[in-house]
């Protein structure tokens, strides 16, 4: 069999980039969650709060650690296996990783030693300016990355010569048409996404009977976020694919599993797209829903697939199914919030046990809804890499398909095993728990935060 | 050539050049700690290396962000062809880096079964340093090119010169990291670490007089730029400052000194990454594509320009601030219970 050095470079992207997103999407949530908990500590000098702080920081630690390693090889992605890539819209995209660099991975990578190692070096009012300075960090990475992306989906202030991207106006590049929807789409998953594992570890605590105090809070936290958060990234889903409708009618086709752009589209609750056939299988809608979603109008025509070449289209069943799971995992977020927030309404949120065995179980939906976001976007703006100016196929990297096999068949060892384990250390972290006097002098000098976890964990296994 | 045209590759090469340099000899000695590892079986003195390090080694790894993304913003053309031309070593070394970053959180997560973590972290150490090595290497023997694009082979640089190379940086970084020790730590550490640099020292400056005869020999580019006249009698300053530097390193060690021998082994990076710029000067895909030639539109190099002349004093003011901060020896058995 012939390999194919694009499909393999392919491949190699999506699951690297799948292993990638996990964490910062995890971290940008987790370090405004963190210098909340510290800002309400020195406003409040509640201790429990700065015992949660220590704990959630320690899983930050590792989660982080994940993240850089393998933004790191992103970075450097971009040219191994993209080098075409890089030649045709370097001028535009470079600057914006390079803005990234500049203003957020140094920010959040020096600030972090202090926000590990710096409990005791510093005074505390310090140590919570360097934990905003990360949690700033993170965010202004979101920001850059995703000028980048977005970009990508929608160019703008651009012009092209000879076949190369040159840069023209950059606010207009910045904030290119799909840049605010992105964002705000993004940003508002990856607190979601953290605050359903803050929700989850605190009703886990609690129905174990364990740090109470902490878990009451965690779960208060975490639900307040999900309740308003959810409808909101709900309105701001539905605002960003009206938009996209605009700048990208495909994408939305692919999306609806709409064939024929003559007729209203039907809102396609399950079916089998069948690409060679252009037709649904297995079809249930509810008539003209889709139409009414995105054209507030029952009878309103969007583009249908039909409407493009085939070697334009986006591959239809992965668009398909990843935005139905994204869509679903919303709709149990709205659950998980609403009734949990009537129960808190009611009184009853930390004693309705049935809610509290189901609530920690949620910790994985927004995982799992970012990355079918992620894939809907990714996924739904092919063939092209840069939409209308580079087709994927044509951005590979001239690099030997058994090289491009090689380091896919290493990456897939390496991340897989890296990933077991620090789900398997972040576990035993949570199963530890926040234990400890907030005041007692913590380590004088740095051991990584995971020492005095690990001290704790044998502890903890002692006491079993 | 109109000025602007002229002097912003250039102000972005000592850019990048200024963010390769600094990632080698941050990074430098945090990676040397791992080529260590392998030689000093005790775990609590394994402890104390790793603590030296533990807030610094993600800012120290950002600088090769920064040389990465910095050439990708200035130098696509470059970016490019460099990147697909050493594919094998830079996704190596990548790996490298993956596992001994996540070593630093997992090691103690692990304990008191760490023994894998500690063959994670010296391995992907020595495999990232010697793959930089390599990089290096592959790169100053040259980059075959045609019509502007990679066209040569996945295994050119498993080659005699890019492989001495490999060897070359592991030993650099050894040296480092054994006198960022001598300063760093004390006790029986710190006498270890001082007999681990004499050796070092040794070794790297013939690896360095290897490299200096071997490259002009090798290359005629470069034999031409040491050694014609004038250049030869401009340029015999460097060698002779190497000769000084390195002799400040020994005597440092010989004589007790705590902070000397590792400004100098820094002094004797910078001094031979100073030589292999003049080396290659004006390439930056060597021997074929010059700064001029590789460089980004005006537009993108001064959008970003102003960033690093904002960011970059900053970034440097803050470093500054967390290593002032975690200033000091670093004791057996603190940090932990």
């Amino acid at each position: 069999m012939e390999l194919d050095a694009v499909l393999l470079a392919r491949i190699q992207f999506a699951f690297t980039i799948t292993f990638h997103i996990i964490f910062p999407s995890f971290t940008i949530g987790l370090a405004a969650f963190i210098a909340t908990l510290l800002v309400r500590w020195r406003i409040t000098r509640q201790e429990h709060l700065h015992r949660l702080a220590r704990f959630w920081t320690k899983i930050f630690a590792v989660s982080f650690a994940m993240g850089v390693v393998s933004g790191v090889v992103m970075s450097y992605e971009f040219g191994t296996n993209w080098s075409h890539f890089s030649v045709v819209v370097g001028n535009v995209i470079a600057p914006l990783i390079g803005y990234e660099v500049l203003t957020a991975f140094f920010l959040e990578a020096t600030f972090l030693g202090i926000m590990l190692f710096g409990w005791s070096r510093v005074s505390p009012n310090l140590h919570v300016l360097s934990a905003v300075l990360v949690a700033i960090g993170t965010s202004l990475s979101a920001f850059w990355i995703l000028a980048a992306n977005s970009w990508m989906q929608t160019p703008a202030g651009h012009e092209i010569r000879d076949g190369i991207a040159y840069p023209v106006d950059w606010i207009a590049i910045i904030f290119n048409p799909t840049f605010p929807y992105l964002f705000a789409h993004m940003f508002t998953a990856c607190y979601l996404t953290t605050s359903l594992v803050v929700l989850a570890v605190g009703a886990r605590y609690l129905v174990a009977g364990r740090f109470l105090e902490e878990g009451s809070t965690m779960l208060r936290m975490g639900l307040g976020m999900v309740a308003i958060l959810t409808p909101l990234q709900m309105y701001i889903g539905d605002a960003s694919g009206i938009n996209a409708e605009k700048h990208q009618p495909e994408k939305i086709a692919a999306v609806e599993a709409h064939w024929d752009g003559n007729k209203p589209g039907d809102l396609v609750l399950f079916a089998i797209p069948n690409e060679e056939e252009e037709r649904n299988d297995f079809e249930i809608s509810i008539p003209n829903g889709a139409s009414w979603i995105i054209t507030h109008s029952a009878d309103g025509l969007f583009p249908g697939l039909k409407d493009f070449a085939r070697d334009d289209r986006p591959p239809v069943v992965p668009v398909f199914f990843a935005f139905r799971i994204m869509v679903g995992m919303g709709i149990l977020m709205l659950i998980a919030g609403w009734v949990g927030a009537w129960l808190w309404f009611r009184g009853l949120l930390l004693t309705t046990k049935w809610y509290l065995e189901i609530a920690q179980y949620v910790w994985p939906i927004g995982f799992i809804a970012i990355l079918a976001g992620w894939y809907v976007t990714e996924i739904g703006r092919q063939p092209w890499l840069a939409y209308g100016i580079l087709r994927t196929a044509d951005a590979a990297s001239p690099v030997a398909p058994a090289a491009v096999l090689t380091t896919l068949v290493l990456f897939v060892l390496v991340y897989t095993c890296i990933f077991a384990m620090g789900i398997y250390y972040i576990n035993r972290l949570i199963e530890y728990g926040p234990k400890g006097a907030a005041a007692a002098t913590p380590q004088a000098l740095p051991s990584r935060p995971l020492a005095v976890a690990s001290d704790a964990a044998h502890e903890a296994m002692k006491e079993k | 050539m109109d000025p602007i045209a002229l002097w912003l590759p250039i102000v972005w090469a000592a850019i990048i050049g200024t963010a390769v340099a600094l990632y080698v000899v941050l990074d430098g000695f945090d990676l040397g700690l791992g080529i260590l590892f392998p030689f000093e079986p005790s775990e609590s003195r394994r402890d104390v290396m790793m603590n030296s390090v533990a807030p610094f080694w993600d800012g120290n790894e950002t600088w090769l962000v920064l040389g990465g993304g910095g050439l990708f913003v200035a130098f696509p053309l470059a970016y490019s062809v460099i990147m697909p031309g050493l594919y094998l070593p830079l996704i190596i070394m990548l790996l490298g880096l993956v596992f001994r970053g996540v070593a630093f959180e997992f090691r103690w997560a692990a304990k008191p079964k760490h023994e894998l973590w500690d063959i994670a972290f010296a391995g992907g150490s020595i495999v990232a340093a010697f793959m930089q090595g390599v990089v290096l290497g592959g790169f100053l023997q040259g980059i075959e090119v045609q019509n502007n694009a990679f066209a040569g082979g996945a295994l050119d640089w498993f080659a005699p010169f890019p492989l001495f190379t490999g060897v070359a940086m592991l030993a650099g970084y050894a040296l480092l990291a054994s006198t960022w020790l001598v300063m760093k730590t004390e006790g029986p550490m710190a006498e270890q670490a001082r007999s681990w640099a004499k050796w070092l020292l040794i070794v790297v400056l013939v690896i360095m007089v290897i490299i200096s005869l071997w490259t002009p020999l090798a290359f005629e580019r470069i034999a031409e730029r040491w050694f014609s006249w004038p250049n030869i009698l401009y340029l015999s300053p460097l060698p002779l400052l190497t000769a000084v530097v390195a002799f400040l390193c020994w005597y440092g060690l010989r004589t007790g000194r705590e902070a000397m021998p590792f400004f100098s082994a820094v002094g004797l990076f910078l001094l031979g990454f100073f030589g292999l710029v003049i080396s290659n000067v004006p390439y930056l895909v060597p021997p074929s594509i010059t700064v001029w030639e590789a460089a980004a539109v005006p537009e993108s190099q001064i959008f970003t320009l102003v960033g690093v002349l904002i960011m970059l004093p900053i970034i440097l003011g803050y470093t500054a601030f967390v290593y002032w901060t975690f200033r000091g020896k670093v004791r057996e058995g603190e940090g932990y219970h």
